[in-house]
């Protein structure tokens, strides 16, 4: 068992007795994090790329040296190809709209999945609807994994863009993005990746992934709100066009038109998140000091355990797959003769937080036949007595409403 | 107050066995209503004859809440007025503290003097995120009448 025990005395939050586990919704912040922003606030703050002063170099340098961090961590050939957006969501509809109003047309075909979480999905319906492109999307097996098949299938010639999850919200579950995108590439698709799940809990190589686009947010991954990272190839950001317009994003501006300034900062209209910026910065070391490859592991361990535990829970059924292969900490659970709304204020009482709902995954959970399910998902600051007290729950909540 | 003073048998029963379930076959007065937080949904069907619900049918699905709520709301409706019903909604909408007051209007001597079984859900009033839920099936049905 990967033994990340020390770390649970770094999230304040965690004192109250909370079992968390809800980090794939957003993550909880460790003290390193917050005494980062709250230091960088108190001494360095100013607005970035304007003044002549010394605060506001300092400033903009902090901003800079976040967005090279970055580059470092998810392996990008240059820190221009790092775009700092509000979260995934904006950095997927800038791909959307910055890329896809430019290069789609009738007869064009948008390809995406039955597994994306709105983010990922709502976007393309809108751009489909303004270019006359046509939305398609790939099916998931009954297992909840991408059907590789109906891909290769639905990947006809038109297909100019292909738009996948890197890991499912609800069923946990990690596309082959490589092959996705090999495949993709060989007609000249591009491949846009929603990593909001996959980074905080994989971490990302871009140049291994193989992707064009990869969206992901600072708030999952044990950084502040507000802030979020779209990579882009340079190639496909040369063919993307500013979605939002203002400040900081040109070279030059008259009555009537305006020239854009450079990449990345054509994409960063108005004043960007900074304190945020210095946050995301001190997660990812955060996270690197730990090792992505322990954090994936510990989170698999946890999976499995819960996975064995949670099968013994009377009435209670699990979405997605049953094994490890491919799927990262995120469970999605079903009570026979209890709602999960019901399922989550019972576990709230506990003092254990799961999700219930539909994840922001309508169209999937149509797909899977339920309305809703309770989530736990996952992460470094979780252990074993989490899903104990998770699994203690579930059973409450099977004796109040008198199942099995 | 505990699980067991939110989940009362009461309510149970009516989320296993909802009453008045289903739909009319032409209806007077339909509206549908979801929450899209959490994707619970109600539509409320009516028949009016003489002014007064001769007829409801619920259908939908969703929480024990919503659910057991909008079934014990077609029974507390059926055969009454709409001015009737309005005074039903109103001390729902007050048991519930949805006219911003703390009293629940219910008499704590005479269990169900007031409202009848809906008292039931009177514990949902300590669960502020879910009192959307106890009034989905309300809110719809206020729709309904109103066209």
């Amino acid at each position: 068992m990967t033994d990340l025990s020390h770390l649970k005395s770094d999230f304040p939050i965690l004192d109250s007795g909370v079992h968390f586990l809800d980090s794939a919704a957003s993550s909880q912040k460790p003290i390193p994090v917050l005494e980062a922003m709250d230091h960088f606030a108190r001494t360095s703050y100013a607005n970035v790329h304007r003044g002549a002063y010394r605060l506001s170099v300092a400033a903009t340098e902090a901003y800079e040296a976040a967005r090279n961090r970055v580059a470092v961590f998810i392996n990008a050939s240059t820190a221009d190809e790092v775009i700092f957006t509000r979260g995934a969501t904006t950095a997927l509809n800038t791909v959307a709209f910055g890329w896809g109003m430019q290069n789609l047309g009738e007869g064009d075909r948008i390809l995406s999945t039955e597994m994306e979480h709105h983010a990922n999905l709502v976007p393309w319906q809108m751009v489909a609807k303004r270019t006359g492109a046509v939305l398609d999307h790939v099916a998931i097996t009954d297992e909840g994994r991408l059907d590789m098949a109906d891909y290769e299938a639905k990947l006809r010639p038109e297909v100019k863009v292909v738009a996948v999850t890197g890991m499912s919200n609800v069923l946990g579950t990690i596309p082959d993005i490589p092959r996705i995108a090999a495949l993709a590439h060989r007609q000249g698709a591009r491949v846009v990746v929603d990593a909001a799940q996959l980074v905080p809990h994989a971490g990302v190589d871009v140049q291994e992934l193989g992707a064009d686009f990869v969206a992901f947010s600072s708030h999952k991954m044990l950084g502040p709100t507000g802030i979020g990272v779209l990579w882009g190839a340079m190639d496909a950001l040369e063919e993307t066009e500013p979605f939002e317009g203002g400040g900081e994003m040109i070279a030059d501006v008259t009555l009537h038109d305006a020239t854009w300034a450079p990449i990345p900062h054509r994409f960063e209209a108005g004043t960007p998140p900074i304190i945020q910026a210095v946050g995301l910065h001190a997660a990812i070391d955060y996270l690197d000091a730990i090792g992505m490859d322990r954090v994936f592991k510990h989170d698999q361990e946890l999976t499995a355990i819960a996975l064995q535990r949670l099968g013994d829970v009377p009435g209670l059924s699990i979405q997605g797959p049953k094994d490890l292969d491919s799927r990262g900490g995120v469970v999605s659970m079903d009570m026979e003769g209890v709602h999960p709304h019901d399922v989550a204020t019972i576990l709230d009482e506990q003092d254990v937080a799961v999700r219930s709902g539909h994840h922001c995954a309508k169209p999937l959970m149509r797909r899977l036949g339920v309305p809703a399910t309770a989530r736990a998902s996952f992460y470094v600051y979780n252990d074993e007595t989490d899903i104990d007290a998770l699994v203690a729950g579930l059973r409450r909540a099977g004796e109040l409403f008198g199942v099995g | 107050m505990g699980l067991e003073e939110l989940y009362r048998e009461v309510i149970l029963d009516h989320y296993r066995n909802p009453r008045n379930k289903g739909h009319l076959i032409s209806p007077d007065a339909t509206a549908e209503g979801v929450n899209p937080l959490c994707g619970d949904e109600i539509t409320i069907e009516l028949n009016m004859s003489d002014g007064v619900v001769s007829d409801v049918a619920v259908a939908g699905q969703g929480c024990s809440i919503s659910q057991s709520s909008a079934s014990m709301m077609s029974e507390a409706i059926k055969g009454k007025t709409r001015e009737e019903i309005e005074d039903v909604v109103a001390r729902f909408r007050k048991m519930m503290s949805l006219d911003d007051s703390d009293d629940p209007g219910l008499d704590p001597e005479r269990p169900g003097a007031v409202l009848g079984d809906l008292e039931a859900l009177q514990g949902v009033r300590q669960y502020p995120v879910r009192i959307k839920c106890a009034s989905l099936g309300w809110n719809t049905l206020m729709e309904a009448l109103n066209g």
